[in-house]
């Protein structure tokens, strides 16, 4: 016996919950601020970019992105699960593929911020 | 005293008589003070001595009297007459097999409470001719997670435990971790091994039902999310070459 991989999966699970749980309401209140025209001085097109083009903001961005990403992944697994879709084996290559490419995708456009 | 008349709609089955379960209703005088034990105990003695259940000391210490009380779990000793509708439908718990009547076999959880080893594992010798002192704030962690009576109301409550048997399962899992935080064990890295093994902690997707029926008032669900974490760091320390870190 030996410790399963899924404490792999389960580890971004959890990261990405704590990450996601506390900064989404955040980015969801500022969405509609900004939706509503009253966009704050430092979440400006410039400025936001400006913070990508950084090593740090570009590395910050893309922990964000990653670990919500597995972490969406992983809870679609459960989700899946606890609505008798059996298939576990089916889903989780689905969603950790899904997951995969949208971590390379988000890795792909913040280098491409210069 | 006043008295109301229930109506009992108890499962019956003699798996080597019967070809399935079925209800049979028992009319009982019961009097406002009385647990729906007390009106089992009623059938027993005065209506249908054929009627089978477990049950032994009537004051939540045992564990045995677990049955579902219209669909939930419950220990029948602590569930009152004066709480329940005038008609109440008892079945053996859930997730189990019936040995007969409201009697379930309890092989399996059984053997999973002994396969997490619920007791303390020493690498180095404990002291000897003296006291093994433990600090209040030390007990206090993993106090509540020695509550636990083994009524098996978590299992039946469990969606997890009901899909796929081999999921060790809330109170041996509650159990194991038990022994994990305490202050004088030092095997936490042997445990994980099984308890963070494939039919271990992963299974549970945090539904929480374990904690809330629990008659005890355990956090078997808080216990098994602890553990994630646990194996999860435990998977990355060998994963890395450290050495298994034992508390």
């Amino acid at each position: 016996m030996a410790i399963a991989k899924k404490a792999l999966v389960w580890g971004l699970f959890a990261a990405g919950g704590t990450v996601s749980s506390f900064l989404f309401p955040f980015l969801i209140a500022l969405f509609l601020l900004v939706a509503l025209g009253a966009t704050p001085e430092g979440l400006q097109y410039e400025t936001i970019r400006g913070f990508a083009s950084s090593w740090l903001g570009k590395l910050t961005v893309f922990g964000v992105l990653f670990l919500s990403l597995w972490h969406a992944a992983h809870r679609l697994r459960v989700v899946c699960h606890d609505f008798g879709i059996r298939a576990d084996g089916a889903v989780a290559v689905i969603v950790y593929s899904l997951a995969t490419v949208g971590t390379l995708l988000a890795a792909w456009y913040l280098l491409a911020i210069s | 005293m006043s008295t109301r008349q229930l109506e009992l709609e108890i499962l019956r089955y003699d798996p080597e008589k019967d070809e399935a379960p079925y209800f049979q209703n028992y009319s009982v005088p019961c009097q406002d003070d009385w647990a729906i034990l007390d009106a089992v105990n009623y059938v027993k003695e005065n209506l249908d001595t054929t009627l089978a259940y477990r049950w032994s000391c009537h004051m939540m210490v045992c564990g045995s009297c677990g049955m579902m009380i219209n669909g939930d779990p419950k220990l029948t000793c602590k569930t009152f007459v004066r709480d329940l509708p005038d008609k109440v439908r008892i079945e053996p718990l859930e997730n189990f097999p019936i040995e007969r009547d409201l009697v379930v076999v309890l092989d399996d959880v059984i053997e999973k409470l002994q396969r997490v080893k619920p007791y303390i594992i020493r690498k180095d010798p404990a002291p000897e001719n003296e006291e093994f002192n433990q600090p209040r704030s030390a007990l206090m962690k993993f106090k509540q997670y020695t509550m636990c009576i083994n009524c098996m109301c978590c299992y039946s409550a469990c969606p997890q435990y009901g899909l796929n048997p081999d999921f060790i399962g809330p109170a041996a899992l509650a159990l194991a971790h038990r022994y994990n935080i305490d202050s004088r064990d030092q095997g936490k890295s042997e445990r994980l091994d099984i308890l963070a093994d494939h039919d271990g902690v992963w299974d549970c997707s945090f539904v929480g039902a374990c904690s809330e029926v629990c008659p005890k008032s355990v956090d078997p669900a808080a216990a098994l999310q602890q553990m994630k974490v646990d194996g999860t760091m435990e998977w990355w320390k060998r994963k890395m070459g450290f050495p298994g870190g034992d508390s």
